[in-house]
């Protein structure tokens, strides 16, 4: 479970103070499937990157997965986002000089499993996405839709109880948009936790539920959330 | 992790080939320069004869004039009278003792068709060759009843043994060496003391001499010195006899010494045979007399010369501005890639693998710079032997063992690590969001 009570966020310069998040709460229970929309600058990357513990927050609380994440040093921080979070990005974000089993490789070298484990592991996870015969390709030599296929397997291999998706699709076009968000659900159908911002309502509308954020606060109306974000 | 780290930052080298180039070749003229300087420092400044540096000493008597010292501030002479020289190797003791002088002589071959030719020669007793560990190829040195009975026979080095007798063993051959004939006891084995501790004044870093034959031989057929002869009255007129008499010191004398209380025997020895001098009318001056062991007489000769420590200081300094730019270099390749450091944030890996990662990367381009370096480092002692190749004692200075390989490569891996503290440090400081977004 995931657990934002009152959380804040400001950005300070000498001059400026910004404020990305204001008393933004939030529970996501285990298991579900929760979009989350808004218009630019409403601050759904930063509550992503809150929620991923990439970034701290400035007042609040946070309990992922019942632990409260305040005043964890970077150390603990990195083993809990290691473990509980996998991350897909809008840009699949593999790293290009590797190949694909060795892209899927790297959050499990950070988590210390051993080589035969590792082994086992990526290479369930590239069938479950369709990609075992492309294990020894560079990511340049993937489709787009392909990568991004890769990026959910690298996010998955650890086995994480939350997975957090930053416009999943925003880069492919509607066939292998399709083919991601039906991978969603099935990772969604095995019992893992999806939150997923997006600015699509068609895509929104396929979760469970959907938050929609403005102004750096979570909008009281849900009904709203999504009109709002088929007409953003 | 580490393998996983090294592989890492062999691909972070290929990924970057321009910049990791131009941070291994920093490295490695920094390392190069660097080492060229340390490496004649080293052998000018290291231990001839490590396993008894500290058991052989070499005298010092202070017979100078009464109104001064021999050298500023109040150095006693850094040679030793015939006088004195004798009188302590007839005291004998020290558990050995040597003393020796340097001198020229001309050697005439058998047969008619090969011609005379000069040598340098040293006059010494039978402990020189047990004293100094000096190797023999074949057969050994004098006894010390040829040193009394002046018996002609000498010992030839490696090389010209190969020259009189092509290399063969000539133990028991006899040679002429300025009309007389002396028979041959042994040959050296290879041997070059560096710094050429034995006898200073002679060029510190001069090849040993070609043949030895003994002292009271050399003095029976008054055979002058070749090195420095210093006197500070003049000699009396009455020829070789006088100038032996005299108070001129040209000759060396060392012992050999096991332990503090031998040391301070022989120490209260030449005190108590100086102030039986000072009853002679001799040794005018405050008792100043002394026991030098091998390190010390290096340090007290100014073996290491202060050009060579300046210009070991000023590699030394252009090795930390190749490091700093290699540090900018570094900078330069993490910004490069801070959205891979934000990716691997993000997937995991705690500030502590991101600094690994880099460290390993950085030791790996160490590694690479000191290989570098150490070709460097020969081209440099290649050009330091050409640009003094009239100087024949450079060739002893300029030359590369292992030490200084491994030296040179552990210093780049070492400079290399210490450059990449900063830039490592800086890549630990990545947000890791802050790229996620325009990666």
């Amino acid at each position: 479970m995931l657990r934002m009570t009152k959380l804040s966020k400001v950005y300070r310069t000498d001059s400026v103070e910004t404020h990305a998040l204001r008393e933004f709460s939030l529970q996501v229970d285990e298991g579900e499937f929760v979009s989350v929309t808004g218009p630019s600058g409403s601050g759904k990357t930063t509550f992503l990157n809150i929620a991923g513990l990439l970034e701290e927050f400035t007042s609040g609380s946070y309990e992922l997965d019942g632990r409260d994440v305040a005043g964890l040093d970077d150390r603990e921080r990195s083993k809990l986002r290691n473990e509980k979070i996998g991350f897909i990005f809008q840009n699949f974000n593999l790293i290009p000089e590797l190949d694909i089993f060795d892209n899927v490789d790297v959050p499990l070298r950070y988590r210390g499993f051993n080589a035969a484990e590792r082994r086992k592991r990526i290479e369930h996870v590239l069938d479950m996405v369709g990609l075992s015969s492309r294990s020894k390709h560079l990511p340049s030599q993937l489709s787009g839709g392909q990568q991004q296929r890769v990026a959910i397997a690298r996010a998955l291999a650890g086995e994480p109880r939350f997975l957090l998706a930053d416009e999943p699709t925003g880069n492919l076009d509607s066939q292998m948009a399709s083919s991601v968000m039906d991978l969603l659900h099935e990772i969604h159908g095995a019992g893992t936790t999806i939150i997923m911002v997006t600015h699509e309502a068609n895509l929104a509308s396929q979760s469970q539920r959907n938050i929609y954020v403005r102004d750096g606060r979570v909008s009281s109306e849900p009904g709203l959330a999504l009109a709002n974000a088929a007409n953003g | 992790m580490f393998r996983y780290y090294l592989k890492l930052g062999l691909l972070g080298i290929r990924q970057n080939p321009i910049l990791s180039g131009l941070m291994v070749a920093a490295i490695a003229i920094g390392i190069g320069a660097c080492m060229t300087m340390v490496t004649i420092h080293y052998v000018m400044s290291g231990d001839p004869i490590p396993q008894k540096s500290d058991q052989l000493f070499y005298v010092q008597l202070d017979s100078w004039s009464p109104t001064e010292p021999a050298d500023e501030p109040n150095e006693p002479p850094d040679q030793v009278t015939y006088l004195d020289a004798t009188a302590l190797l007839k005291a004998g003791n020290a558990r050995r003792q040597v003393v020796s002088y340097r001198s020229g002589r001309v050697i005439e071959p058998a047969g008619q068709e090969s011609r005379p030719f000069e040598i340098d020669a040293r006059s010494t007793t039978s402990d020189f060759f047990a004293m100094f560990s000096v190797p023999f190829l074949y057969g050994s040195g004098w006894d010390a009843s040829a040193d009394a009975n002046r018996e002609q026979v000498v010992v030839l080095d490696r090389a010209t043994n190969e020259r009189l007798f092509g290399g063969e063993n000539s133990v028991g051959e006899r040679i002429v060496m300025n009309g007389d004939s002396y028979r041959v006891t042994g040959v050296l084995d290879e041997w070059l003391p560096i710094p050429k501790f034995y006898d200073l004044t002679t060029g510190e870093f001069n090849d040993p001499e070609s043949v030895y034959f003994p002292f009271s031989v050399s003095i029976d057929k008054e055979i002058p010195g070749h090195g420095n002869t210093n006197c500070w009255k003049p000699v009396p007129d009455g020829g070789w006899q006088s100038f032996l008499n005299s108070e001129c010191v040209w000759m060396q004398f060392w012992v050999e010494l096991h332990g503090d209380e031998e040391v301070r025997e022989y120490q209260a020895f030449l005190d108590a045979y100086a102030e039986s001098q000072k009853a002679l009318g001799r040794f005018q001056r405050p008792l100043n007399n002394r026991l030098s062991d091998v390190m010390t007489h290096l340090e007290n000769g100014e073996v290491v010369d202060q050009s060579v420590r300046i210009l070991l200081v000023l590699a030394v300094l252009f090795l930390v501005v190749c490091l700093l730019n290699t540090i900018g270099l570094l900078l330069a390749k993490v910004m490069r890639r801070s959205g891979d450091i934000c990716l691997r944030r993000a997937l995991g890996a705690p500030r502590a693998a991101v600094f690994s990662q880099y460290i390993v990367e950085a030791g790996v381009i160490g590694l690479c710079g000191g290989a570098l370096g150490v070709l460097l480092t020969w081209l440099g002692l290649q050009g330091v032997r050409g640009l003094y190749s009239d100087l024949e004692f450079v060739k002893n200075l300029a030359q590369l063992d292992w030490v200084m390989v491994l030296t040179a490569v552990v210093l780049a891996i070492l400079s290399a690590l210490g450059a990449a503290l900063y830039p490592t440090w800086q890549a630990c400081r990545i947000h890791p969001a802050s790229q996620l977004k325009t990666l």
